[in-house]
């Protein structure tokens, strides 16, 4: 039973890593919290059900297409409600981000209807059985298509060239501007690729729990964002640990407490740690705490 | 402003609880002189609103549209404590149905199975609420800004979370239902509240309330305190303001108000459930003060009007509301982020 649970709890886990990256990529480099990222989430499973179910497109092409959607609409969401607002007090910024956050999903509401769609996806494969532990296929996808896609980001940000002015933005982005480095470019570049994470997130959700609905990527972004603060937001590796730390505690919350305060839990979590931990598992301390006055 | 000739004095805006600069240039203006004589600040012009709010049931026909108004009073009291902290002590509060439901609740579980008279169910649902401002108010010592946002976001969906699942306290999902009418008088002589208008009154003694209480503790030491903490904490704490007190006074202000419209609401619709507190519900108070300007009394007012009422002509576009209201957010903060009524704030004016 406890090792089922852990399973389950990993798994999900991974996911909200995925979508941590997309939070704590943003707000590394721009300092701001990305409310939309639920919204982008949202939308990448949509996207990928639309295109399935609506042209009968078999899914790996189907999810392609509603990644690069998705993207497109990351990068949408910062020219419309980021942009315009770059040298605006922030609370400006996050009333504008979070009224973006309340159109996209009321948009997805009006566009595909408020009830749960089914979301099918059939890999054909056995599950695996490990002792009396029973681990359905979809789960090990999970897992591994997140632990992948996390390390490949890990080496492109470690990596290359435009990981390193994505680190130096990161950290002075003043300096970095005057090094030479096309500043809007990093930032369209940040966004895109933390929605593109996050809709192979919504994707992988969708394939977890078989339904999707206009509202999914609220609760479950508010939990990535947990899990972003919880490993300490800036910080990609931060990031996975945070994400996969959090599916745990969530897992073993509902699984001995009670599962109906599944969520209050991770929510408890959260201002705990913004109590007592603000910087968070790995952040260093003032840095994420700072308040920059340039923005 | 001339001091030897107090009655020269032009305030455009008492209520606005701001500074009178610029005053001196505006006394030779013609025209603001003319404006001033119907400022808000005039006595006949006070009178000329009350007699106005006053008469507003005898002249509207419809019970419908005498609901609409009593919902715009509702709101004018949410938003108005709302205002307290996002306007005035600049702190930016998404879970403001939090306090809203636990009045509401606190009425109604009292009412209902207590069978406790609804005017003290009013001062317990504040001191509730109180407790529950200072409860989210506590973090709001640590963290700023956006993570004070996602604070207070996940305080409002934990309220809500709470709300649908203990089945014990509020009957989760079903609801309370059978809440009571308020009633006035003793044994014999019994008033019960129980048509439009008399809601109506109950509402508007409510707004006023509410207006007097804001107004007084804005011009207040208290109100300037939580106008230099929006301006600048780090100077105000130099200053020598006690952040701690002054900003779990405002949350509490703010949600002994919420309280306030939430013991309302139960016996108006005589029946309570958590969909009345989602997270929609706080982001709807939240777009009012930002419509008619942070930190404006009389914006705010205007606003709830306006976002409240407007909906309400334009009924045919109802599925499309949430959608114009975040689209109306993003536009609102890009065009004008003051609001309409708001001034401008010192971090606004002077970019460091």
């Amino acid at each position: 039973m406890f090792w089922q649970q852990m399973v389950n709890s990993i798994s999900l886990g991974a996911l909200y890593s995925l979508l941590a990256i997309g939070y704590t990529m943003v707000y590394g480099i721009i300092k701001l919290i990305n409310f939309a990222h639920g919204e982008i989430f949202m939308c990448g499973a949509f996207f990928t059900w639309w295109i399935m179910t609506g042209f009968s497109i078999p899914f790996p092409v189907a999810a392609l297409m509603g990644i690069m959607l998705s993207t497109l609409l990351g990068i949408g969401v910062e020219r419309i409600a980021y942009r315009p607002l770059r040298n605006a007090p922030r609370f400006a910024v996050i009333i504008s981000v979070l009224g973006m956050s309340i159109f996209l999903q009321n948009m997805a509401r009006i566009v595909w209807g408020a009830e749960f769609q089914t979301f099918d996806v059939d890999f054909g494969l056995a599950p695996i059985l490990i002792g009396n532990v029973v681990i359905p296929f979809k789960k090990i996808f999970i897992l591994a298509t997140s632990l992948i896609l996390m390390a490949a980001l890990g080496l492109y940000v470690k990596k290359t060239y435009i990981g390193k002015a994505m680190r130096a933005t990161a950290a002075d982005p003043e300096a970095a501007e005057m090094m030479g480095i096309n500043i809007n470019a990093v930032i369209v570049l940040t966004f895109a690729i933390g929605s593109a994470l996050g809709a192979v997130a919504g994707i992988l959700f969708a394939i977890n729990y078989n339904s999707i609905d206009p509202f999914m990527g609220f609760n479950a972004g508010l939990k990535a964002f947990t899990a972003a603060v919880l490993g300490g937001i800036g910080n990609i590796y931060g990031a996975m640990i945070g994400g996969i730390l959090l599916g745990i505690f969530e897992g073993i919350g509902a699984g001995y407490v009670s599962s109906l305060y599944r969520d209050a839990f991770a929510f408890g979590v959260l201002i705990l740690v913004l109590i007592f931990r603000p910087e968070g598992l790995l952040g260093e301390l003032g840095k994420s705490t700072r308040r920059d006055k340039t923005r | 402003m001339n001091l030897e000739n107090p009655q020269d004095e032009i305030k455009l805006d008492d209520l606005g609880g701001g500074s009178q600069a610029g005053l001196k240039e505006q006394k030779h203006n013609p025209l603001i002189r003319m404006a001033g004589l119907f400022a808000l600040s005039r006595w006949y012009v006070k009178l000329l609103i009350v007699l106005g709010c006053l008469v507003i049931p005898l002249v509207v026909p419809s019970n419908y549209a005498m609901r609409v108004i009593i919902y715009i009073g509702l709101y004018i009291v949410l938003a108005l404590g709302l205002n307290v902290v996002m306007g005035f002590t600049g702190l930016l509060n998404i879970g403001h149905a939090a306090f809203y439901a636990v009045g509401a609740y606190t009425t109604a579980i009292l009412m209902v199975k207590y069978g406790m008279s609804f005017w003290l169910t009013i001062p317990v649902g504040m001191i509730f609420g109180i407790l529950f401002g200072i409860l989210l108010g506590f973090p709001t010592l640590r963290v700023r800004d956006d993570y004070l946002a996602i604070v207070t976001l996940g305080f409002g969906q934990i309220v809500y979370i709470v709300a649908n699942n203990w089945m014990g306290l509020t009957r989760g999902p079903r609801g309370i239902p059978g809440i009571p009418a308020p009633r006035i008088g003793f044994s014999d002589w019994q008033f019960v509240i129980d048509s439009y208008p008399a809601y109506y009154y109950l509402i508007l003694l409510f707004v006023f309330i509410t207006i007097y209480a804001c107004v007084r503790i804005i011009d207040s030491r208290v109100g300037l305190a939580w106008m230099a903490i929006r301006e600048d904490e780090d100077v105000a704490a130099v200053m020598g303001i006690n952040l701690v007190y002054y900003k779990t006074l405002a949350f509490g202000f703010s949600a002994a108000l919420g309280a306030l419209a939430g013991s309302f609401f139960a016996v108006f619709q005589s029946f309570v459930s958590p969909n009345s507190f989602t997270i929609l519900e706080s982001v709807i108070i939240i777009t009012i003060p930002i419509l008619g300007g942070l930190g404006s009394i009389p914006g705010t007012i205007i606003g709830a009007v306006v976002m409240i009422g407007g909906p309400e002509i334009f009924r045919s576009a109802s599925e499309y509301r949430m959608v114009l209201m975040g689209a109306f957010m993003v536009i609102m903060m890009i065009v004008r982020p003051q609001g309409l009524f708001g001034k401008k704030l010192y971090q606004q004016t002077y970019k460091m």
